[in-house]
């Protein structure tokens, strides 16, 4: 069972800010989903490999050359603030 | 011809017809604009604006090639919001990406555009792909052709009824556990999900990286393996895309003789799955036999009845991941008037995000926060291997499996949307093959209470010209007429 504080907790790992009205709907529908996922447990799974990728490919490294970017006004062209050459954000500490 | 003429031809038909100078690019392209720009499905986030396409075939058009060989010279193509399109809007239905302008293209739509396809519209969709009904988008729902009161299913709800609707000739969507085969079944048309890592995932707003995958909604199963022919294929863009092994074929077969198509009891005698569905996916397998097929009727999935629950965890762990980097940084929506960092990337989230979201979000988090990876993250990665294995297995006895596509045909808007559980159990049919990584179709099978009924046909890895040439096979004997969808 998720609780308020656990909703919360998980909430700021998220940074994600809920309203009032959308933590308890959460614990409840959280907690639902978790005990219908629990099922898993009851699976023996002893010495099973976890998937990695489905299908079988090797590492797919390239050589490690400069190459043309993105523009910087075009990269910063959908920003929501600007400064200069990079984006803006609001301080790390008010 | 006229446009009544012109929307019934097929995309195939449409490329023969241009090649053969009956019809021009323009005017295919200006009919389905018209009737893009007069949906009143909700399908589109963005049409074309007049005038735009169409110009006129490439010079390809013109070549020798034989005709199943032509490029898609000047065919309409509608694509899923969350592919990115070089300055048209591109939001994967979500209100904190609204009115953001890409500055670069998908690979599998440069692609398209390469052998002749032209945009003609991005479609509406579940919010960042996560939905069965389309009524998590931030643009609203799209309405099932069928009939107005009921789904389209999703999370490709625009893509599929824009097709169904002959708004489109075909369109492209995303399939992470059934977004691209759901809604091909609840709005009676073909879609295809291909082999994980066939076709490039560079320019797609990502959900779940070891699941997402791009694939055709089509009106028929020749128009599905022309326009994957154009998407396959390595990327050095995307790491996890491979060199498809074969060129994609027309399909041709007209029997099915000697095919085994395997009938997993897990998948197929659920409970939930409505007797309708049933009873359509069984005349299906008739017709099939009648073809030649042989039918196995005691296969066995034993861990496939896992795959939501494994799903469920690992999907919402990837989206959580991949979801981190809207921000309100470097694009999209940021919330005003915010005292610091934290506080902007909190509010952003809170204000741009949607409900569905915001609990996948919640969902991936706590099961790969510390004390509980391993009991959810980790065993479930392992039920993925399970579930590979089972499919490894019964490919040994069968060379296809063939589900019903969806437990249920198209529900009514908001019947579902209380409870997300009952939602999730749309995937239900169609997970354990995304888990797997194999190639899967839905074609139309039928009608239940006058709604389309889906049959799913699964094969292994690699396998799409083999499960193509079936489904066609078995579309030509079933004759299923989606036309009143488009009237």
């Amino acid at each position: 069972m998720i609780d308020r504080d656990e909703v919360l907790h998980v909430a700021r790992l998220a940074r994600l800010q809920l309203g009032e009205e959308e933590i308890e709907p959460l614990a409840r529908e959280l907690s639902a989903i978790l005990d219908h996922v629990a099922h898993i447990g009851e699976l023996d799974l002893e010495g099973v490999a976890p998937t990695s990728h489905v299908v079988e490919m090797t590492g797919s490294l390239r050589p490690d050359e400069p190459r043309e970017c993105l523009p910087r006004e075009v990269a910063l062209a959908q920003a929501p603030a600007v400064s200069g050459a990079g984006f803006s954000v609001p301080s790390p500490q008010a | 011809m006229s446009p009544t003429e012109i929307i019934d031809l097929s995309a195939a038909q449409a490329v023969r017809a241009i090649a053969a100078g009956e019809l021009s690019a323009a005017e295919l392209f200006d009919a389905y604009r018209a009737r893009a720009a007069d949906d009143k499905l909700n399908c589109f986030t963005w049409v074309a604006p007049e005038g735009s396409g169409g110009a006129g075939p490439s010079e390809h058009a013109q070549s020798d090639a034989p005709v199943a060989d032509a490029p898609l010279a000047g065919v309409p193509l509608a694509v899923k919001d969350l592919f990115c399109t070089e300055g048209v809007p591109s939001q994967s239905g979500s209100r904190i990406l609204e009115g953001y302008e890409p500055p670069y293209t998908a690979t599998a739509v440069s692609r398209l555009e390469a052998a002749g396809a032209s945009l003609l519209s991005k479609t509406n969709q579940d919010e960042f792909a996560m939905g069965s009904s389309n009524e998590n988008s931030a643009f609203g729902p799209v309405l099932n052709p069928w009939d107005r009161t009921r789904v389209p299913g999703g999370s490709s709800g625009g893509s599929a009824a824009a097709v169904a609707a002959g708004l489109a000739p075909w369109a492209l969507g995303t399939d992470t556990g059934g977004s691209i085969r759901q809604p091909a079944a609840l709005c009676g048309i073909v879609g295809l999900k291909p082999t994980y890592g066939s076709v490039s995932r560079y320019g797609m707003i990502a959900f779940a990286s070891s699941l997402d995958q791009a694939g055709p909604l089509t009106r028929d199963v020749t128009d599905a393996a022309l326009l994957l022919r154009h998407m396959v294929g390595h990327d050095p863009c995307d790491a996890t895309s491979l060199r498809f092994p074969h060129e994609i074929e027309l399909p041709r077969a007209e029997r099915m003789d000697g095919i085994r198509l395997g009938v997993p009891a897990e998948l197929t005698g659920a409970e939930g799955i409505e007797p309708g569905v049933l009873q359509a996916f069984h005349a299906a397998l008739d017709r099939a036999a009648q073809l030649g097929a042989e039918i196995v009727r005691d296969l066995s999935l034993p861990h496939a009845p896992h795959a939501l629950s494994a799903y469920y965890v690992l999907a919402p762990a990837e989206a959580s991941s991949n979801l981190a980097r809207f921000d309100g940084v470097r694009y999209g929506l940021r919330a005003e008037a915010a005292k610091d960092l934290l506080d902007m990337y909190e509010r952003t989230r809170h204000d741009g995000f949607g409900p569905e979201v915001k609990r996948r979000i919640m969902l991936g988090t706590y099961a790969l926060s510390a004390g509980y990876y391993d009991a959810y993250y980790g065993r479930a990665q392992r039920v993925r291997t399970k579930i590979a294995e089972d499919f490894s297995t019964a490919f040994e006895a069968v060379d296809f499996i063939v589900t019903p596509t969806a437990p249920t045909v198209a529900f009514e808007l908001g019947e579902k949307t209380s409870d997300p559980l009952a939602m999730y159990l749309n995937d239900y049919c169609t997970v354990p093959m995304s888990l797997a990584g194999i190639p899967a179709i839905s074609i139309p099978c039928g009608l239940h209470d006058g709604l389309p009924v889906g049959l799913q046909i699964a094969g292994r890895a690699f396998s799409e010209n083999a499960l193509l040439d079936a489904a066609y096979a078995l579309e030509r004997a079933l004759g299923f007429d989606g036309s009143p969808a488009r009237a």
